[in-house]
């Protein structure tokens, strides 16, 4: 009884079972349930790209960007001041801990203390950041009397970022293929000079990613710097304590509730400026990282070649 | 002093930021801990005390005469908004996650992932914004109408509609801003998983949702549930956008999924204003305590997703 390969292709499919009508449905209803979940989240996602900006792009005027505000109109110049010298406040302090700490756990995790760092990092990622502007309340603005300050507000800033900065880093730094490091070390080289001289420059763009991301995340935080930075229509002075400044995410929160249309313009620019600069950096770091791709590339081709 | 201590020193900051953190507020909250006690907790009223009487002395602390202080409406507010953000941030993050790992051609999967996880990146008061301007007239004037019509008889969905602010549009909002986080964790993980699994699922002759359902999402569930529990730590401490869109309730219980609610994290930034009012400084310092409260509560629940999730990145070591 030999039935050829061709015999078998061309016999009839036995007509769908209950069972078969079943598994299918079962398919096609799981499919359909998946698909209306991405649906359900694109969809969200565009509308609030199409209200931020068809609104924000609407309310844009050159006053918006060349005036400060004046009670509940006039423009953000205050305000976008106060965004860029809070966010790059703090990414400065964040750096120099954040970078090191990323050094530490990619590059010397044999002690107790990498994991005991990585562990406090993970979840100080997750500390709400309203508690995070309490702290610096509590002790920034009132037990040191800074005031409402820009000092405060970029330590705030600077607490939230550095767990990004410092995981980002990590990440980096481990995607570095490990013969880099051998070959440095053969030659003599240092610690310092292995890791600043060979690893950080070949992780750079990794590393900035990380810095950008944190960038991002600082411009777009409100909750931290209500009771640090405070508010204030008037431009900077360059005072570090004892003068509060304006911010935008203030802005949006602050004037969209105002009764005034001249307010509610106000709150879609900043909205606008605030996603649009957002928006801009995360996809600037997906490029960076998929381009970054090729050192995971090139370790599992090392991987296959061992 | 060589370079690995020196970048050990540097990096201990991050360790000490965290602890300095709660020190710092536990210290600043301690006469609140001492004077409320455990009613801190199952209490629910939150009463300032009048403003211009005498100071009086309770528990050798100073306090306005009828200050009392007692969160439960506040604990309510966050458990309850983070249950209905998790109970359909999950289904639906597992389903957009499974869509996007298996139901889309490789070439656009990237960017579709791309696009719905951009999601997390708006940051909280850009939701806030769009809540308060579109989604609250939405719901408030067509779907909570419409939904206590057709489900009013199921309990907690039937009542008055209210404007639009409260629970089930805090819990909406959240619901947005959590699921890209279990989206994009657990699509990582479906495509990490080694082909030999898909491999035998489909010549025991599976279909592919099947595969999916049935071998890989087993095996991707300590991922599933470690990322639903950085996502309800995410919904707990979320601030702005629930501060814009949940009614900011005062000493309210609500008896409904439509009422006006408020939870820590958007209760401290609407109410240091006028806690500051207050002579005796223990506004402030109950507040703090409330701050407490919610640090502690999100580094446990961080806490354990950590460890879930640092159990799993060893197992999936070891397979490789």
């Amino acid at each position: 009884m030999g039935a050829t390969a061709a015999e078998i292709r061309s016999a009839p499919i036995p007509a769908a079972s209950g069972r078969v009508l079943r598994r299918r449905l079962f398919d096609y209803f799981g499919w359909g349930l998946c698909a209306l979940a991405f649906l359900l989240l694109s969809s969200a996602m565009i509308w609030i790209l199409v209200v931020v900006f068809l609104r924000g792009f609407s309310a844009l005027t050159w006053n918006v960007m060349t005036h400060v505000t004046e009670g509940t109109g006039g423009g953000l110049l205050n305000a976008i001041e106060g965004t860029v010298v809070l966010a790059f406040g703090g990414i400065l302090l964040a750096c120099p801990p954040g970078l090191a700490a990323g050094i530490y756990l990619a590059e010397f995790d044999r002690g107790r203390l990498a994991p005991v760092i990585r562990f406090l990092s993970d979840v100080l990622v997750g500390v709400p950041s309203i508690v995070i502007g309490y702290f610096g309340y509590v002790t920034m603005v009132v037990a040191l009397g800074w005031k409402f300050s820009v000092a405060a507000g970029s330590v705030a800033l600077a607490i939230i970022s550095l767990p990004y900065i410092c995981r980002t880093t990590e990440m980096s730094l481990r995607q570095v293929p490990r013969p880099l490091r051998e070959a440095a070390y053969a030659l003599g080289a240092g610690d310092g000079r292995v890791t600043m001289g060979i690893c950080v420059p070949s992780a750079l763009p990794g590393i900035l990613t990380g810095i950008l991301l944190a960038l991002a995340i600082s411009v777009g935080e409100t909750a931290p710097l209500i009771y640090t930075a405070g508010w204030s229509s008037y431009l900077w002075t360059g005072h570090l304590t004892n003068e509060p400044v304006g911010y935008l995410t203030y802005a949006i929160w602050a004037f969209i509730t105002e009764p005034f249309s001249s307010a509610h313009a106000l709150a879609y620019a900043a909205a606008f400026f605030v996603t649009f600069f957002v928006l801009v950096i995360s996809i600037v770091a997906r490029a960076v990282l998929d381009e970054n791709a090729g050192w995971r590339r090139l370790r599992s081709w090392e991987r296959r070649k061992a | 002093m060589n370079f690995r201590r020196f970048t050990a020193l540097l990096a201990s900051v991050v360790a000490i930021v965290l602890v300095v953190i709660v020190v710092f507020l536990a210290a600043y909250a301690w006469p609140a801990v001492r004077l409320n006690g455990f009613h801190f907790l199952i209490d629910n009223s939150w009463n300032l005390g009048r403003q211009y009487g005498t100071p009086i002395t309770v528990h050798g602390q100073e306090i306005l005469p009828g200050a009392h202080y007692g969160i439960l409406f506040l604990i309510a507010g966050t458990l309850l908004s983070t249950a209905i953000a998790l109970a359909i941030a999950v289904p639906v993050g597992v389903g957009a996650a499974l869509f996007l790992a298996e139901g889309v051609p490789p070439i656009m999967r990237s960017w579709l992932s791309f696009f719905v996880e951009l999601l997390a990146a708006i940051p909280s008061v850009v939701f806030g914004l769009w809540g308060y301007v579109v989604v609250i007239p939405f719901l408030g004037h067509h779907l909570f109408p419409f939904m206590i019509k057709w489900l009013g008889f199921i309990p907690f969905f039937g009542g008055t509609p209210g404007s639009g602010y409260g629970l089930l549009t805090s819990g909406l909002v959240l619901t947005l801003m959590i699921v890209p986080l279990i989206t994009a964790t657990l699509r990582d993980a479906l495509v990490s998983q080694p082909a030999s699994l898909r491999e035998a699922a489909v010549a025991l002759g599976a279909s592919r949702f099947e595969t999916m359902w049935t071998v890989l999402m087993p095996a991707v569930r300590r991922v599933l549930i470690g990322s639903s529990i950085l996502a309800t730590g995410r919904a707990l401490g979320e601030t702005m956008a629930v501060l814009m869109v949940s009614g900011n309730a005062l000493n309210i219980l609500p008896n409904n999924i439509y009422q006006p609610i408020s939870t820590m994290a958007s209760f401290i930034v609407s109410q240091l204003d006028s806690a500051m009012q207050d002579p005796t400084g223990m506004a402030v310092r109950s507040l703090a305590e409330v701050a407490l409260v919610l640090c502690l509560i999100s580094i446990m629940v961080n806490g354990l997703a950590r460890v879930l999730l640092y159990y799993e990145g060893r197992q999936a070591a070891r397979i490789a």
